[in-house]
């Protein structure tokens, strides 16, 4: 018997997305939470070394930016912040690779010489950040110069704090890119909260945009918890980059649901705003809008929720029980030629 | 063979690695058309266009910054400080994220800062510094500092094919001070981490870099015709140093004189005098002593910036001390 056609005609998809993309958006966006979950949980065990930094809340913004690049090798590049972990994952970054950074295993991406999301793979195209806020946004401008200079047609991204733009790194960065042109894409992140600073402490205007609206940069303010709002912000400022006509910035107004880290325990965020954000939850909002315009069923948002669960399981069980480095290999690659450091002499005696 | 200058050498260099390797290219301030401050980049611009001489706002912490992104992406930037007083802008960016990237990312930086360094021009303050010692201590950056023009013209072509980032520091009263017979098709390669025996000699010997070298060895000739011959190691590279080549000299002549123009806390030749102590002791026939600058910042009178920095006279009568003990 033929389907009925009602069945098989989908309905119309927004800002050019098909409805297998939609779908890949909403993994992303499960896979960040679900893997965050999965650490938290193993920074109770004392699994992860460090401290954990949570982008619960801000999922949304991350993987819907990021998923307006082109990806692939050697295609456009991007850099995230300790809450774009949802970015990375859309770029290739392989959650067995956050978990084994987390946990300072000698097979992570740094060999245990960094923490968390602070890593980089030039090929998949992505950069991780240093702590000192800002400092991405020059080299990334000199990455996208680089793009520029020999005509390859990249973009690249970086994501900056609302407590950042506060620094001189980041507004010497988009200066200069700006007067450059490069192909660059700013993402403002306005999420309230600057460890436990609010914004009225950080700068006397109302909306980031404002402040680099000065440098000659078209700068754009959107709900960073619509996912598809997002996606098409930065979509529009991506073609425009790779059209040559230089940076963009886009301002996405959302909320740090947990404490800077997971020892902070937000005693300084009022609860009802608290509340009000959770009800305003950038993954929730898109699972409604994927129901209720018919682009996914209640089924197809399960078989990606255990895929996820499958896979995250598989990737902790594969690298829990793995070494840390062998103490030596401190010493290791700190220049290319010499590489190692000289072992010290008390450590001969 | 023609005579021409340190700064010119250096250029020599500069327009010579351009030509190899187009993956090189320059930014800072007042680089392009206008050929710098000091004219280090003159006709680099004419030669190469404005996608390989970039001038850049005033921002150094943007300019590092920016040099390492293009590095990571294969490029060999070279950029220019101004006056590397203006350095410190980019004190964070160096140190933090441009002398780690290999260490903890795996991230091939290869990119070299370079700018004007150094005292006795009347400078003041904040035209006559000399950085070393704040990044000596930053493992993963290489810090170079010619004397003479062949090595400012082997240093520079050196540290633009170093995988790793480099600090070039030229001292400006060399710039046109120091000439030389080099040929344009010289292929000078000066390697990183190898000093130079400046001058022979075998009752002390003085290890210094920069300007001091021709200060000491204009010692070492009022020495000579008392009696002392000295010998003189240029280092050329601070970091990392030529640990063999200071022993070696140290072994000769049992006395060692550190002469620099930085000033004395904190500098360099601290680390060289806790070196030999940890490895030629036995060797030392006096204490180790050194010549700097005085403690205070590089003031403008002649009168003063002469009293603090220190002077040939100064070398003769510390090193003549130094004999006698």
């Amino acid at each position: 018997m033929p389907r009925a056609a009602s069945s098989i005609q989908s309905p119309p998809t927004p800002a050019g997305l098909s409805r297998d993309q939609l779908l890949e958006i909403y993994r992303y966006l499960h896979l960040t939470r679900t893997l965050e979950e999965r650490l938290t949980a193993l920074y109770r065990q004392s699994k992860v070394i460090g401290g954990l930094f949570r982008s619960l809340g801000q999922e949304g913004e991350s993987v819907a930016s990021a998923y307006a690049l082109q990806r692939g090798r050697h295609k456009d590049f991007l850099s995230p912040l300790i809450r774009n972990l949802g970015s990375l994952l859309v770029m290739g970054a392989e959650p067995i690779q956050i978990l084994r950074q987390y946990m300072a295993k000698d097979q992570s991406p740094t060999r245990g010489r960094e923490l968390n999301v602070h890593f980089g793979d030039l090929e998949r195209g992505y950069l991780g950040q240093i702590s000192h806020l800002g400092d991405m946004v020059p080299v990334m401008a000199g990455i996208t110069l680089t793009f520029k200079l020999r005509g390859e047609g990249r973009v690249g991204l970086v994501y900056v704090g609302d407590g950042a733009t506060s620094t001189g790194a980041f507004h010497e960065g988009i200066n200069f890119a700006a007067v450059q042109r490069c192909p660059l894409v700013v993402i403002g992140e306005y999420n309230h909260w600057a460890y436990s600073t609010p914004p009225e402490k950080q700068f006397a205007v109302k909306d980031l945009a404002e402040k680099v609206k000065g440098y000659g940069v078209p700068a754009v303010t959107v709900d960073g918890n619509d996912v598809i709002a997002v996606y098409e912000a930065t979509r529009y400022a991506v073609d425009r980059a790779r059209a040559g006509k230089g940076v963009h910035f886009i301002e996405v107004k959302t909320y740090r649901r947990k404490g800077h880290a997971e020892h902070d325990d937000q005693h300084y965020v009022p609860a009802a705003e608290l509340e009000e954000w959770a009800k305003n939850d950038p993954v929730d909002r898109f699972v409604a809008r994927l129901l209720e315009a018919g682009w996914a069923a209640e089924q197809d948002v399960k078989d990606i929720d255990d895929d996820v669960k499958d896979e995250i399981d598989r990737a902790t069980d594969a690298c829990v029980n793995e070494p840390l480095p062998p103490p030596e290999s401190a010493l290791d690659a700190v220049y290319a030629q010499p590489g190692r450091a000289d072992r010290l002499w008390f450590r001969g005696v | 063979m023609a005579e021409i200058t340190f700064l010119e050498a250096l250029r020599q260099g500069l327009r010579e690695e351009m030509v190899r390797d187009e993956r090189v290219f320059i930014l800072g301030e007042d680089v392009g058309a206008y050929g710098g401050a000091f004219k280090v980049t003159e006709g680099l611009f004419q030669q190469f266009g404005e996608g390989r001489v970039i001038d850049t706002p005033i921002a150094e912490a943007a300019i590092v910054g920016a040099a390492a992104g293009a590095a990571h992406m294969g490029m060999r930037p070279v950029a220019e400080m101004q006056f590397i007083d203006f350095i410190s802008c980019a004190y964070d960016m160096l140190t933090n994220y441009v002398a780690t990237a290999r260490y903890r990312a795996g991230l091939p930086t290869p990119m070299v800062v370079r700018g004007p360094c150094g005292g006795y021009v009347r400078g003041g303050p904040f035209h006559s510094q000399n950085p070393e010692a704040a990044f000596l201590h930053t493992p993963g950056l290489k810090i170079v500092y010619p004397a003479t023009a062949r090595d400012a013209k082997g240093l520079i072509k050196s540290a633009i094919r170093d995988d790793d980032p480099v600090l070039y520091l030229e001292h400006k009263w060399l710039y046109r001070r120091i000439k030389e017979d080099i040929s344009e098709t010289d292929e000078i390669l000066t390697p990183i981490g190898s000093a130079r025996i400046a001058r022979e000699g075998k009752h002390l010997s003085i290890i210094t870099y920069g300007a001091t070298v021709w200060k000491s060895l204009e010692a070492a000739e009022q020495l000579a015709a008392a009696g002392v011959e000295v010998e003189i190691l240029d280092l050329r590279t601070l970091l990392p140093l030529d640990d063999a080549a200071i022993e070696a000299t140290v072994k000769k002549t049992n006395k060692v004189l550190i002469v620099h123009e930085d000033t004395r806390t904190g500098g360099l030749a601290g680390e060289i005098a806790a070196r030999i102590n940890e490895r030629v002791f036995e060797w030392l026939d006096g204490p180790i002593m050194r010549v700097t600058a005085h403690d205070v910042p590089l003031p403008y009178a002649p009168t003063l910036e002469d009293y603090v920095l220190p002077q040939t006279e100064d070398i003769v009568k510390a090193a003549r001390w130094l004999a006698a003990y």
